[in-house]
Order: C-alpha cells, then sequence, then structure tokens
C-alpha cells in the first residue's frame, strides 16, 4: 500500500479506470492541459490522449447534459467540475435529467456518470468558491452523494462511483488535496463508516473540525468512548437507520453534529431529526449542531475563521452536551 | 408541393402521410379521452406540425437516437412506440411507455433509442450531444436527432449545445420546431434577430430553413442534412418552418394570436396538402385514403381498448427505478476496522 496524497489518489483512481476500461473519460475545463485546476488530472492528457481527457468550453451545462448523453449511451464519464458554487449552473441537467432519468423512464434508462467537484471553504477564496452546497445535492432523490474524507477514500469512492449505474456526485474538499495517507487503490463502500475509537478520527472534510472532534472526545475521556462517524455519503438520510442511529446514540446518550455547511436544512439538521425519531428515549441531553455561519464566505481570514466550524465550537458543544 | 419534390416515389408518400395521419388521428382522440378525464395532466398537441417529426424520422435507422420536447406523441409514433404503450403511458398505466411514471410528455424507450420526452425547454440539447459524443467515441456512424422548440433558441443551453456540437463535430441532427411562439411568445418579441439558421451557421454548422408544413420538403432536406451528419462532417441544423394549430396544452386562451392567423396556416395543414398532391399525380384514390383512415382507426380503438384495460402499478412500486434496481451494494453499511 502506497503513501499518496489525497490529489494523487484522485488522480491514480483515475488513471486505473482510465487504464481498466476503454468506455472512462475525463472531461471538464482544463482537465487537459492545464492539468486540472487543482492539479488532479496533472500528467493524465499526455498519458491517455485528447480522445480520453477532454478539455471543455466553459459551458458547464452542456458537458455536464454530454455527460448525461454519453453515459446513456453507455459510456463511464467523469465530469469534473472546478467548484461547487460553479455546479449551479449544470443545476438542471444534474436534477432534471441525471437525477430523474432512471425513475421517469420506468427503469429504463441508467446515468452511470461520476462528477467530481471541489468543495469547502479554508482559503480565503470568498463567497463564490467557497461554498458547501452537498446538502442541497443530498436532498435529491436519484443521486448518490459522496465526501471521501480519507486519501483510501479519495481514490476508492471513485472506482466504486464509476462501478455504480447511477449518477455520483463526488465532493472533494479543497483543504485536503495536500493530506497524505495511505492508500490501497481498491474501491470501498459508498457509506458512512464508524470510527471506532477517538484516536482514528483522522479526517472529516474539514480539517479544523477533524481536529476538533479528537479533541473534544478526548477531553471527555471518563465517558464511554463515543461512536463518531465519519461522513462518506449524503444519503445519510437513508443510510443512518432507526437501528444504527438508537444504537450509536445510545452509547452515551448524546449526540454532536458536526458539519461545514449552513445550519438550516443541512446535513446536520436531517441527523438530528433522525435523532429525535429513532433514538429519543436514549438522549440524556439536547443534540448539538455544529456548523457553518449562515452568511456567504467572507474573503478576510478572520472572518472565514470565524464563519466555519472550529475546534472551539466542538469543545464547547461537547461541553454543553456532557453537562 | 414543390416540383423538384414530386419525384419521390409514391410509396413514400403513402408511407409519410399515413403517418402523418397516425399522430393527427391519434391526438384528436386524445383531445376526447381528456376531456372524459381519462387522461390528466398537461397534454401538448402536434396538430399541425405533424410533417416535421413524421419527414425526418423516417429516414433514421433503428441504432440512431432521437431526443424530443414535451410535444413529443408524434415523434414517439414515428419512431415506431407503439401507440398502445404511448396511450397507455397517457392512461398512467404500467403498460406505458413509462410504466406510468412520465405521462404525455416523458415518453421513454429503450428499445427504439427514444430518449424522452424532455419537459424543460432546451435540457435535450445537451444530451443529445452526449449521445453523439458517445457514438462518436465507439467508432458508430450513428446519429442523433434532437427536436426542440424556437423557444429554445433563447436558452443558453442551445448554445452551449451547438457550439460543443461543432467543435468536436459530433454527429447530431438539429431539428428546430419553429412554430413561431414560445407558449404564448411571439419569437420577434423574444429574438434579437429571428433568424435561427443563421445563429446556427454562427458556431460553423450548417443550417438552413425549411417548410415545415411540406413533408416531402422536410423528408428531402433532412435526407440531405442526415447524409452530412452521418459522413463525420459534423453537426446540422434545420430550421423547421411550422405551426401548432392548437392551444399551448389543453386550455390555452390564445390572447397571443389572432383566429385569421391560425386559419391562414390551416390552410397549409400538411395533411391536406400531400392528399392533393396525391391526387393531383392519381396516385391516391377515395378508396384509398378511406382505407388508410379506417386502418388508423383500427389502431386507435386497439389502443384505448389497451390502455382501458391496463393495470395500475402497485403503490408499494413508487420508489422503484429511484436507483437502478440490484445496484445498492456499494452503499451497503459497513463499520471499519
Amino acid at each position: 500500500m502506497s503513501t499518496l496524497t489525497y490529489r494523487e489518489a484522485l488522480r491514480e483512481g483515475m488513471r486505473a479506470a482510465l487504464a481498466a476500461d476503454e468506455r472512462v473519460f475525463l472531461m471538464g475545463e482544463d482537465v487537459g492541459l492545464y492539468g486540472g485546476c487543482f492539479a488532479v488530472s496533472l500528467g493524465l492528457l499526455e498519458e491517455f490522449g485528447p480522445e480520453r481527457i477532454l478539455d471543455t468550453p466553459l459551458s458547464e451545462s452542456a458537458f455536464v447534459g454530454a455527460g448525461i448523453g454519453a453515459a446513456l449511451a453507455g459510456q463511464r464519464p467523469i465530469v469534473e467540475i472546478m467548484t461547487v458554487n460553479f455546479s449551479l449552473l449544470a443545476l438542471d441537467q444534474i436534477l432534471n435529467n441525471a437525477a430523474t432519468m432512471s425513475h421517469m423512464s420506468g427503469g429504463q434508462f441508467h446515468v452511470p456518470l461520476v462528477i467530481r467537484m471541489t468543495t469547502g471553504a479554508g482559503r480565503q477564496l470568498a463567497a463564490q468558491h467557497s461554498h458547501s452546497l452537498e446538502a442541497w445535492y443530498a436532498h435529491i432523490p436519484g443521486l448518490r452523494v459522496v465526501t471521501p474524507a480519507t486519501v483510501a477514500d479519495a481514490a476508492g469512492m471513485l472506482l466504486t462511483a464509476l462501478e455504480d449505474p447511477d449518477p455520483v456526485l463526488i465532493f472533494e474538499h479543497g483543504g485536503l488535496f495536500s493530506l497524505s495517507g495511505s492508500c490501497p487503490m481498491a474501491p470501498c463502500p459508498l457509506t458512512w463508516t464508524r470510527q471506532p475509537s477517538c484516536d482514528r478520527v483522522t479526517t472529516s472534510p474539514s480539517l479544523a473540525m477533524a481536529q476538533g472532534c479528537t479533541r473534544a472526545w478526548r477531553w471527555q475521556h471518563r465517558w464511554p468512548t463515543p461512536w463518531t462517524w465519519r461522513s462518506s455519503t449524503s444519503a445519510p438520510c437513508v443510510r443512518w437507520t432507526r437501528r444504527r442511529c438508537s444504537r450509536s446514540v445510545g452509547r452515551t446518550g448524546r449526540l454532536v453534529v458536526v458539519e461545514e455547511g449552513w445550519r438550516s436544512g443541512g446535513i446536520g439538521a436531517e441527523l438530528a431529526a433522525r435523532a429525535a425519531e429513532h433514538a429519543f428515549w436514549d438522549l440524556d441531553a439536547p443534540v448539538e449542531r455544529v456548523a457553518t455561519a449562515e452568511v456567504p464566505i467572507p474573503y478576510a481570514k478572520h472572518l472565514e475563521d470565524a464563519a466555519l466550524p472550529s475546534v472551539q465550537d466542538v469543545t464547547e458543544a461537547v461541553r454543553r452536551v456532557m453537562q | 408541393m414543390t416540383t423538384e419534390l414530386s419525384a419521390v416515389d409514391p410509396d413514400t408518400t403513402r408511407r409519410l402521410l399515413h403517418q402523418m395521419l397516425r399522430i393527427r388521428r391519434f391526438e384528436e382522440r386524445c383531445v376526447e379521452l381528456y376531456s372524459t378525464w381519462r387522461i390528466r395532466g398537461f397534454l401538448h398537441l402536434y396538430i399541425g406540425e405533424e410533417a416535421v417529426a413524421t419527414g425526418v424520422i423516417d429516414h433514421l435507422r433503428s441504432d440512431d437516437s432521437v431526443v424530443a420536447t414535451y410535444r413529443e406523441h408524434g415523434h414517439g409514433l414515428a419512431r415506431g412506440l407503439s401507440m398502445r404503450s404511448i396511450l397507455a403511458e397517457m392512461y398512467g398505466r404500467q403498460e406505458g411507455c413509462s410504466r406510468g411514471r412520465g405521462g404525455s410528455m416523458h415518453l421513454f424507450d429503450a428499445a427504439t433509442n427514444f430518449y424522452g420526452g424532455n419537459a424543460i425547454v432546451a435540457a435535450g440539447l445537451p444530451v443529445a450531444v452526449g449521445l453523439a459524443l458517445a457514438a462518436k467515441r465507439t467508432g458508430s456512424d450513428a446519429l442523433t436527432a434532437c427536436f426542440f422548440g424556437e423557444g429554445a433558441v433563447a436558452e443558453g443551453e442551445f448554445h452551449e449545445s451547438l457550439n460543443l456540437a461543432t467543435l468536436w463535430d459530433l454527429p447530431v441532427l438539429f431539428c428546430c420546431e419553429n412554430n413561431l411562439y414560445a407558449m404564448g411568445t411571439p419569437l420577434a418579441s423574444s429574438e434579437s434577430d429571428p433568424d435561427i439558421a443563421l445563429k446556427a451557421s454562427g458556431y460553423g454548422m450548417a443550417a438552413w430553413p425549411v417548410d415545415g408544413m411540406d413533408v416531402l420538403a422536410v423528408h428531402h432536406a433532412a435526407a440531405r442534412a442526415i447524409a452530412t451528419v452521418r459522413a463525420g462532417e459534423g453537426p446540422v441544423l434545420l430550421e423547421l418552418r411550422t405551426y401548432r394549430f392548437r392551444a399551448h396544452s389543453m386550455y390555452d386562451p390564445e390572447r397571443y394570436r389572432d383566429s385569421e392567423e391560425v386559419q391562414r396556416w390551416r390552410e397549409r395543414d400538411p395533411i391536406d396538402a400531400l392528399v392533393a398532391h396525391l391526387r393531383e399525380r392519381d396516385e391516391l384514390d377515395d378508396d384509398a385514403l378511406g382505407a388508410m383512415e379506417a386502418e388508423v382507426s383500427a389502431e386507435i380503438d386497439d389502443a384505448v381498448t389497451y390502455a382501458e384495460a391496463g393495470t395500475l402499478e402497485p403503490v408499494e412500486d413508487l420508489e422503484r427505478f429511484v436507483y437502478t434496481e440490484g445496484s445498492s451494494a456499494a452503499i451497503q453499511p459497513q463499520v471499519s476496522r
């Protein structure tokens, strides 16, 4: 098992898929000559040629729609959108076509399309490059939404996504591209993964949040080790089942949900609702949510920091549920 | 009828007439079924525009693909979807071509590469580009015929798609059905320059206007366009000038056009014109026309019987097909280590 960065793991995942399956191709803005706006696809054009690595015009709707059409016809396109904010230009295609085609056609047509995009804040890129809209997409039946949080997931989830007959959206946090870790280069389940020990809470969509979680759980060493769920799919609403929710919450009687994303209508809100539905009698304290402040992400470093969930926010939330 | 087109063989001409009659009579029956509440939802009629789908789709091969709009009964029939499956779909029955999940606006059929039935104006164009991209990648000379109204020209997806298709030399036949009104908005109120073929030419593709009320003209133009596309010379756009005789959907006060205008266009009815052409050449007599009408009528009766006898999908199946069946293994819960 080699040690790679998150960026390299994504690239190696694509390289493995391109080498293994002629149907796989990559298209998006600046994925070829430029090497990808975050250098994820660097070198792939030279290795696989312009028939497999397609630079597109700045036409998100057209090239996402073209990915849908190619997938309908049996290809396995990977479409890269620079950031989640730009994906809104293709929202019509993602929602009205990709997500609906299977159901609306009575199961006749399938869209095995993978869309990769960068998400998240923390790099002073301001309000049009920093948002976390995973919750929006997770709201839509027919899509799978995943947020690989480790280096192994970065490659593994891509490989799994390419085997999936339905559209999968992969959100790659911009703050994770340089993260190093071991990478088995094998498909992995698109799921929520339970971290059995607090020491292993090493990653999440936000590094700051991950650190916060670790510290917060350690602080509470007198209590049974809580189960920490690493977010990997945003069908949490479907996958955080009654049984798992109850077992998880029942262990400590407390639930803190940490997410990078706006609080109202967020994934954390859904999880809190699930806890209320499935684990109400197990809760010994109100559910705490730690989320992004409800503002467009500002440029200035101190304001951006203040907008994002912090170590301190998580620690205080844990303190509150323990009182 | 244009004189240069009169050389089309009578069998082809009669086939085109038969297809247009199927579409016309079928939709006339649909209106009756709508008024008796057998069909609900929106019902966008193609009456007046039959020459377009008929003339173009007549040339397509079975491995070609079709992308259409919410006004697509005619395209579905011309493409070979059974009248039974289309009507059952409008009835919301599971025997329908989309198992009752799509309705009138979302007819789908994998067997004939009929990709809908898209009710978002212009949203079918990028998908058509992708279908053509797949054909090109696999070395096939199959093409995608993409139908859309002139209203789509105002959407960004039209421009993005034309650009991409030309940039990548993709085998798409763009068929713009210019019926002059985007619902109730006249083309002249919508476009700074209403010349749609000219806009397409601006992207570097061959494009020209065609009399969409003359099925032989459409047939002739489509043959030429398809030959170009299939030869790998990139996409072509046909601006098919046509007219919708009926309301936008079932109910429409039609404040945006006057009855004289509708009447002028009705005088150019594509079916009447083709019948007159055939009669003039002694290629169709009353008996033959009567027999054709009877055959169409019998097919419609059969479709109605089929749809009436159709069954409702069990409500327990509501959530089927949101994801491909049997694919959930990839997301089974797992506890790490």
